[in-house]
């Protein structure tokens, strides 16, 4: 689960990492008014889960309430494009106001388990302010990495390491310490998947401050933070994607015409594949779960018959233990129910296959059954085309 | 011949009370595996289907001489049950569990590697030697004693390639579903070392995702070390960056751990590498001259 920038600071702030002073609004009059208590330069940035805010006009450095305001109007209700929004962008509902900082150096520092050593990783480097995977890329030897150890956690020794390649001096080494410390903490205390502080900042003055943050969590670990599980904002999610996890459905929206439904993260991954293979564009991910029940298999058809893009459904269960039978009888009644407009090609495999097939030929409703998914790729892609130049 | 389970397995199922404990140690055992009996703290000394129950893994192996255990228990106590089934000294344990907070796993981890207890698992649907035992939840009935050894992150696409030899008469030796989360405790090399042992596994077919890059990391050491045929597939050619393709550790992520990148890595360390799944069977079968 992703938050906002505000939450993640505040998240961040209770473990000790000193963030900037600010407060999140929704509307330009709060913007002034948290201008004016701050006082002097401010910087007004919209809140959105993407990144790259600034080159899209996210980010605004402000003097005074009644240009925060001004600032603040501009953004609240745009739909703000970056790199990572795709073209449409994301609508902008609040924004963060803070005090202005007088900048004298941009760090990076970054928390996420690496998969490889089965350890947490705290990377830092000295060019901050850039996308980290950029700095990867062209200058690796510019990121340095310290692994922790579960049972002992982030020691001193190893923060100290990080301040001085990232050359910090005199008291800053202790500052870096502790916020080092603090970072560590709030990952392993939220169940963080990442913590990105990017740019880490030190002040003309002196001091380390996080300037910017991201957190991400364990969807997994979740049910044991329900403070965070709070901060999931639904405006940022895809309205069918909500409507699928209220029925525990596993559900991506893409931008192709064939809907599929599928048990099983892999075999629905590998059908998204084979559409493509056979020259189709898949028009979703979807995985029902090992169980696949006629509720199931209702409720995915509701959230697939949303999505108005698509032409065809293709259906690629591989039951085993489940009866196909039973399988076919929960696709009826279901596509009787909601009246699928689209043509649905079935492909099964289980328990009584010949019987769930027989029962689907003769429903008299607009199904085809195919052997293997290849075959239920091709026909599932031939019927989407002949369906999308005739229908809807 | 066969690797890690077999007729010799003791099987104990963590979870044995449970809807799914109580149904696939009931399909193990109609399989022919020995399954000895069950742990569910608080009904030790009862019986469950004709199998003892016990308060702790431990019991339950001293009282059973139960050589692999089978964990079915909910998310927040699957680590739990691993690190129960470790100190009892179980050698191979089996974690179903889907959905386990991945720092309970890397705690565990931590715990274990170096022990002597090898973890399948979490997030997988677990092994089968054809023919002789399962441990999880592969269904038997399409599964052919045989050829070919079966290493894959995914459920349902594994019962998909198992299918496809089955039905091309080659067979399996073993299959095992390494599981879809970024922490796992057998990776693809673990597994390949031990079908590299295996007399009766003539070729492997190794079934990736996107995420991470343990494909990569098993295409150098089949290139330095694995001289049996190997079928690749991997899954989510299609999938869209930044986004989690059901399975935890299915993400491409800054760019990294794509379909295309693991595809190249194996195809450079000789492995068949198959773009559809439906080819996964007769690619094995060229590859064997079969």
């Amino acid at each position: 689960m992703k938050i906002h920038e505000y939450q993640a600071k505040a998240i961040l702030a209770r473990y000790g990492v000193p963030v900037p002073q600010g407060e999140v609004v929704f509307n330009a009059n709060d913007a002034a008014a948290v201008a004016r208590r701050l006082g002097g330069t401010v910087v007004v940035k919209a809140q959105i889960h993407a990144g790259g805010r600034g080159k899209g006009g996210g980010v605004k450095v402000v003097k005074g309430p009644e240009e925060a305001q001004q600032a603040a109007q501009k953004m609240i209700g745009m739909d703000l494009v970056t790199h990572q929004t795709g073209p449409h962008g994301q609508k902008v509902q609040r924004v963060l106001v803070e005090q202005g900082l007088k900048i004298a150096r941009e760090l990076y520092l970054g928390l996420v388990l690496d998969r490889t050593t089965e350890r947490p990783v705290v990377m830092a480097s000295p060019d901050g302010g850039v996308e980290i995977e950029k700095v990867a890329e062209e200058t690796p030897d510019r990121i340095f990495k310290e692994f922790v150890h579960p049972g002992i956690g982030l020691s001193a020794y190893q923060t100290r390491k990080l301040a001085f390649a990232l050359g910090l001096q005199g008291p800053q080494v202790a500052q870096a310490t502790k916020l080092m410390t603090a970072v560590y903490q709030a990952f392993v205390g939220t169940d963080a998947s990442l913590v990105e502080i990017n740019p880490l900042i030190v002040t003309e003055e002196g001091n380390l401050l996080a300037l910017d943050a991201k957190m991400n969590f364990d969807d997994n670990a979740l049910y044991r933070h329900a403070d965070i599980k709070e901060l999931r904002d639904l405006a940022e999610e895809d309205p069918l994607e909500i409507e699928a996890s209220k029925y525990s459905l596993n559900y991506i929206k893409l931008d192709g015409t064939i809907g599929c439904m599928v048990n099983g993260a892999g075999l629905a991954m590998a059908t998204m594949d084979i559409i493509k293979l056979a020259g189709g564009e898949p028009a979703n991910f979807l995985d029902v779960g090992g169980g696949a029940n006629a509720e199931q298999i209702r409720n995915a058809f509701k959230i697939l018959m949303s999505d108005k893009n698509v032409r065809a459904v293709l259906i690629n269960i591989f039951g085993g233990i489940l009866r196909c039978d039973v399988l076919a009888e929960g696709v009826i009644a279901a596509v009787k129910e909601l009246g699928v407009p689209v043509p649905i090609v079935i492909r099964m495999e289980g328990t009584n296959v010949e019987k769930g097939k027989q029962m689907l030929n003769e429903s008299g409703l607009n199904f085809t059954t195919a052997d293997d998914m290849r075959e239920a790729a091709e026909k599932v892609v031939a019927l989407g085309k002949v369906h999308g130049s005739t229908h809807r | 011949m066969a690797v890690l389970i077999d007729r010799n397995t003791r099987l104990l199922v963590q979870g044995i009370t449970g809807r799914e404990g109580t149904f696939h140690a009931k399909q193990a055992a109609a399989y022919g595996t020995t399954v000895v009996g069950g742990v569910t703290p608080g009904k030790g000394g009862t019986i469950h289907e004709g199998w003892p129950v016990f308060n702790t893994v431990a019991e339950c192996v001293r009282a059973t001489g139960a050589n692999a255990s089978v964990i079915f228990v909910p998310p927040p106590g699957g680590a739990d049950a691993i690190l129960e089934a470790a100190d009892a000294g179980v050698p191979l344990v089996v974690c179903i569990t889907e959905g386990i907070p991945i720092l309970d796993m890397m705690r565990a981890f931590a715990a274990i590697r170096g022990s002597k207890t090898r973890v399948i698992g979490p997030n997988c649907p677990g092994l089968i030697t054809a023919g002789q035992a399962k441990a999880g939840i592969i269904p038997g009935h399409i599964c052919k004693e045989g050829r070919v050894g079966i290493v894959s992150k995914s459920g349902t696409l594994t019962y998909e390639a198992i299918h496809q030899l089955t039905k091309l008469g080659l067979g399996q030796t073993t299959c095992i579903g390494i599981g879809g989360d970024p922490l796992i405790g057998t990776s693809f090399i673990d597994a390949l070392s031990l079908f590299a042992n295996d007399a009766a596994t003539e070729a492997v077919v190794m079934i990736g995702e996107i995420g991470g890059n343990a494909e990569q990391d098993a295409a150098a050491w089949i290139k330095q070390h694995f001289k049996k045929p190997v079928v690749g597939f991997i899954a989510g050619q299609t999938a869209p960056p930044g986004r989690r393709m059901g399975h935890a550790g299915a993400i491409i992520a800054g760019g990294k751990g794509t379909a295309a990148e693991k595809m190249d890595a194996l195809r450079e360390a000789g492995v068949h590498v198959v773009k559809s799944p439906a080819e996964i069977g007769a690619a094995v079968k060229t590859a064997l001259g079969a």
